[in-house]
């Protein structure tokens, strides 16, 4: 049993622990603000580029010599894995969930007999999954402190995948990494960038009329697909910086109000032992007196 | 008659939104001047200055550098990957500029985007010149 020292030592550490995931939950909550409001403020550019794209690509769709970043190589043999995922743990299950669902889309397709490659974005993904698959990754880039997440971040990123693309190295891209729905719920998601799933955006009216392209449709997609896959990396990305706050938000708030409990219990048994030995040494001094 | 509706959205916000009387943008093949009504029209950009006129006759200037425009009767949409408001562009953000186009055309592997990448340096070096 351990002694009231123990026990002192004990309460004073849990309590320790406690102002620390105190401290991290708000240091979080603030940071989500702020992510919040970046992925928020990033939507109209996705979801304008979506809107284009779509109307561009059903306009030259079917049509010989679409780009084949819209069109796909043809074939489906290599796949290349984006996996983008936090830089801290401390976290919940969010850079654990990323990882899983990028594993068994890996599992699932090596058991279709094709070739994976990954590429791990965030310090955490790459430590996930270097022991197991170390083979496969083929790059890792990581952002550690950096402060806000800006547009040129992202750029290298969506670079690298189109310069891998146009070496051959792979035929489908796919992103992964966790929708923010809520400070409660982040979804991870897989999205597949290359080929281009295009299907998202709604083509405006216009009324009878149609597009005049300046210069024609297909330079334009050329121009425009590349930088498609840098935006929809940063957007993935400043998701994913919001989602990674709230899941750290809700994680050190359930560890303090843990830490919180946990004092209670300590207290109580602190209490109950001191209790017992006061009693023992009054017993000890009475039958003492008595035998006298 | 009704304004144009305008849109200058970047990727990190939406930058501008509202009425205004004309735009006039730098496209690939040459600058446009887009009113309230104008056909439907998509264009891609190089580097420039998009000149807003607003609604009394006030004028925004606005650095512009890779992106497109889009025309449709709801108005025009500019998405530009880097947004600057002339008044707060000094020299060094302009060589900043540069320098990012520079390294572009290093980084240039065929023929064609070579050529690209000298046009936007091309344009940035004459804003350069002229600020």
């Amino acid at each position: 049993m351990a002694s009231l020292k123990d026990l002192r030592n004990r309460i004073a550490s849990v309590k320790a622990t406690r102002k620390i995931t105190k401290a991290m939950q708000m240091v979080a909550a603030a940071k989500l603000r702020r992510a919040q409001e970046a992925a928020v403020a990033a939507r109209p550019y996705s979801e304008r580029m979506a809107a284009v794209l779509a109307n561009l690509a059903s306009s030259v769709a079917g049509r010989d010599g679409a780009p084949a970043l819209l069109a796909g190589t043809g074939k489906d043999q290599t796949h290349l894995l984006v996996i983008a995922t936090a830089e801290r743990g401390l976290c919940g299950g969010f850079n654990s969930s990323i990882v899983r669902l990028a594993r068994d889309h890996a599992e699932r397709l090596m058991a279709q007999g094709k070739t994976v490659k990954i590429m791990t974005v965030g310090k955490k993904g790459n430590d996930a999954l270097k022991r197991v698959y170390g083979k496969y990754i083929v790059d890792a880039v990581d952002f550690r402190g950096l402060k806000q997440l800006a547009f040129f971040n992202a750029q290298p990123v969506g670079a690298k995948i189109i310069s891998l693309f146009n070496e051959g190295q792979f035929d489908v891209c796919t992103l992964f990494f966790a929708e923010f729905k809520s400070v409660m719920s982040q979804k991870p998601t897989a999205l597949q960038l290359i080929p281009a799933a295009v299907a998202g955006g709604k083509a405006p009216d216009l009324g009878g009329a149609i597009y005049d392209a300046e210069p024609d449709e297909g330079e334009i997609l050329s121009d425009l697909l590349p930088r498609n896959i840098s935006v929809q990396v940063f957007r993935a990305l400043l998701e994913n910086a919001a989602s990674e706050q709230g899941a750290r938000m809700s994680a050190m708030d359930s560890a303090t109000r843990n830490a919180g409990d946990m004092i209670n219990k300590l207290s109580i048994k602190y209490n109950r032992q001191r209790q017992a030995q006061i009693t023992k040494e009054l017993i000890e001094i009475i039958s003492g007196a008595e035998a006298l | 008659m009704a304004g144009l509706h305008f849109e200058l959205v970047s990727p990190a916000r939406l930058l501008f939104s509202g009425e205004v009387t004309s735009v006039t943008l730098p496209g690939t093949e040459g600058d446009m001047g887009i009113f309230a009504g104008h056909a439907p029209v998509l264009s891609t950009l190089r580097p420039g200055v998009v000149v807003v006129t607003k609604e009394g006759g006030s004028v925004d200037r606005i650095f512009v550098r890779g992106g497109f425009a889009e025309v449709n009767p709801q108005g025009l949409t500019l998405l530009a990957e880097t947004a600057i408001p002339l008044a707060e562009l000094d020299a060094g953000a302009i060589a900043q500029q540069v320098k990012d186009a520079e390294e572009d055309l290093a980084d240039a592997v065929d023929d064609e985007s070579k050529r690209k990448a000298q046009e936007n340096l091309d344009h940035l070096k004459a804003i350069q010149a002229a600020l």
